[in-house]
């Protein structure tokens, strides 16, 4: 059985076509498109390694069968920097040592920058603790990935000003 | 994960003529706890019928005293809705609670109430505020929609296509979460309605979600924390596992009521 779909990935349309229904997004993504800086961690919905947005959303691409993303809008770590210049949360989680290990670390980015979009959490750490309980770190960076998000939650807020300005 | 045959209807026609044509074929909406429990091989239904694509199975909306959430409407839009948190800020506040942001954006009401985990948040809202699940065939009160673990009353080819519930006067949700999984290790629902009281708990019961009359009836005399005093429940019929014995769960089942009056009555 033959399914069609197309999506945007990182801005470029994609149209795939799947032999097997079972495909989920990560798995589109990393085997199929080659995009492999989203991560596998636990593949069932537990860690976060594999966040990515679609039409703006965060959620775990492993959980998600890429038959049912039909039109869907989709950014990865892949698709967050300017050329050379860094997203701001990217800046941020080396200016604030985000991680070790990196593993969990796109996901991480990609659920602050969701996150951060929501507009939910505000200056309250302990918000930003909640708001990022779905990403897991083994390594325990967990201070340094709170101080980022903060961080490039004020850089984007100001960068805002700027532009409405 | 098994094979199976993928199916992308438009109508909930459509889709439930899928379920009635092949044999054990299931639903898949947000894919939250139907996809990992493919993945582990404890279900291997050969055909799935995906509702993401279905017409009117999702939005909010207020239908006279009622407030009406389609099957497919997320966890985070019912969260972020204003309509609900008007209406009934207690069902957005447990929205919010429900896992992580990630699976609230893809989890939705009719899956989690589908599901009827023993452990999940909507089946005590239900109970409590004395909702009516609507499906493609009929209208089901709470009461008899749910049926033990992970089983409810819905015949194999029957779509949720919306649940509706009265507006109480009062109500509020506190939940004690398990730390690593986020589920409830209890919940308790509490809703002071026109002409009754509801009190459901989640994440206890042996048989799933369930109402505590001995509650209610104290409540329905005087609705403050002090009625429930000397009350309890008992230990019999609950579950204990590595995170906490069943006389743990009683106890809490009582500190919670209590703090869920309380929170109601805004204290
Ligand atoms: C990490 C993690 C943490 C979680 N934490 C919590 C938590 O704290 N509290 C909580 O309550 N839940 C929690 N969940 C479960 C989550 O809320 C699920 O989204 C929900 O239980 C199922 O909804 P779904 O839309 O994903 O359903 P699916 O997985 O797609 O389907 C579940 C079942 O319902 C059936 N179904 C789906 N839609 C319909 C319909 N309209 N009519 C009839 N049958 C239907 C399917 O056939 C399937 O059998 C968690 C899940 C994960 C992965
Ligand atoms: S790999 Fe998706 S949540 Fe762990
Ligand atoms: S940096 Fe190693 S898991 Fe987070």
């Amino acid at each position: 059985m033959n399914l069609s779909i197309s999506l945007t990935v990182n801005g470029e349309r994609r149209d795939v076509a799947l032999d097997d229904p079972r495909v989920t997004l990560l798995d589109l993504l990393r085997e199929r498109l080659h995009l492999t800086g989203t991560k596998k961690g636990c593949d069932r919905g537990q860690c976060g390694a594999c966040t990515v947005l679609v039409d703006g959303r965060r959620i775990n691409s492993c959980l998600t069968l890429a038959a049912s993303l039909d039109g869907a809008a989709v950014l990865t770590i892949e698709g967050v920097a300017h050329g050379d210049t860094l997203h701001p949360v990217q800046a941020a989680f080396i200016a604030h040592d985000g991680f070790q290990c990196g593993f969990c670390t796109p996901g991480q980015i990609m659920s602050a920058i969701g996150l951060i979009a929501e507009g939910q959490a505000g200056d309250d750490p302990e918000r930003i603790r909640e708001a990022m309980s779905g990403n897991l770190c083994r390594c325990g960076a967990y201070a340094g990935i709170t101080e980022a998000v903060l961080d490039a939650q004020h850089t984007l807020a100001a960068a805002e000003k700027g532009r409405a300005a | 994960m098994y094979e199976f045959k993928f199916h992308r209807p438009a109508t909930v026609r459509q889709a439930a003529n899928l379920l009635a044509k092949n044999e054990d074929a299931k639903l898949v909406a947000g894919g939250h706890t139907l996809i990992p429990v493919m993945k582990q091989r404890l279900a291997s239904p050969p055909h799935l019928v995906d509702l993401s694509k279905v017409e009117n199975l999702s939005g909010i909306e207020m239908k006279g005293r009622a407030l009406s959430i389609g099957a497919m409407t997320t966890h985070a839009d019912v969260a972020g809705s204003p309509i609900v948190g008007e209406a009934i800020p207690a069902l957005a506040y447990l929205a919010g609670v429900i896992g992580d942001p990630a699976v609230r954006h893809r989890g939705t009401i009719g899956g989690s109430l589908a599901n009827n985990d023993p452990t999940a948040d909507y089946p005590a809202a239900c109970l409590a505020l004395g909702a009516t699940i609507v499906t493609n065939k009929r209208r089901l009160k709470a009461e008899e929609f749910f049926a033990g673990l992970f089983t409810t009353a819905l015949e194999s080819d029957e779509i949720i296509t919306r649940v509706t519930f009265p507006l109480p006067k009062k109500a509020a949700y506190v939940k004690f979460r398990n730390q690593a999984s986020r589920y409830a290790l209890v919940g308790v629902f509490v809703a002071r309605r026109p002409s009754d009281v509801g009190v459901a708990v989640t994440g206890a019961g042996a048989d799933g979600v369930f109402r505590v009359t001995a509650f209610e009836e104290a409540l329905k005399k005087r609705f403050a924390s002090k009625a429930l005093e000397g009350l309890s429940v008992p230990a019999d019929g609950l579950n204990a596992d590595i995170h906490g014995s069943a006389e743990y769960r009683a106890h809490l089942i009582g500190v919670l009521a209590a703090r869920a009056v309380d929170a109601a009555n805004g204290k």
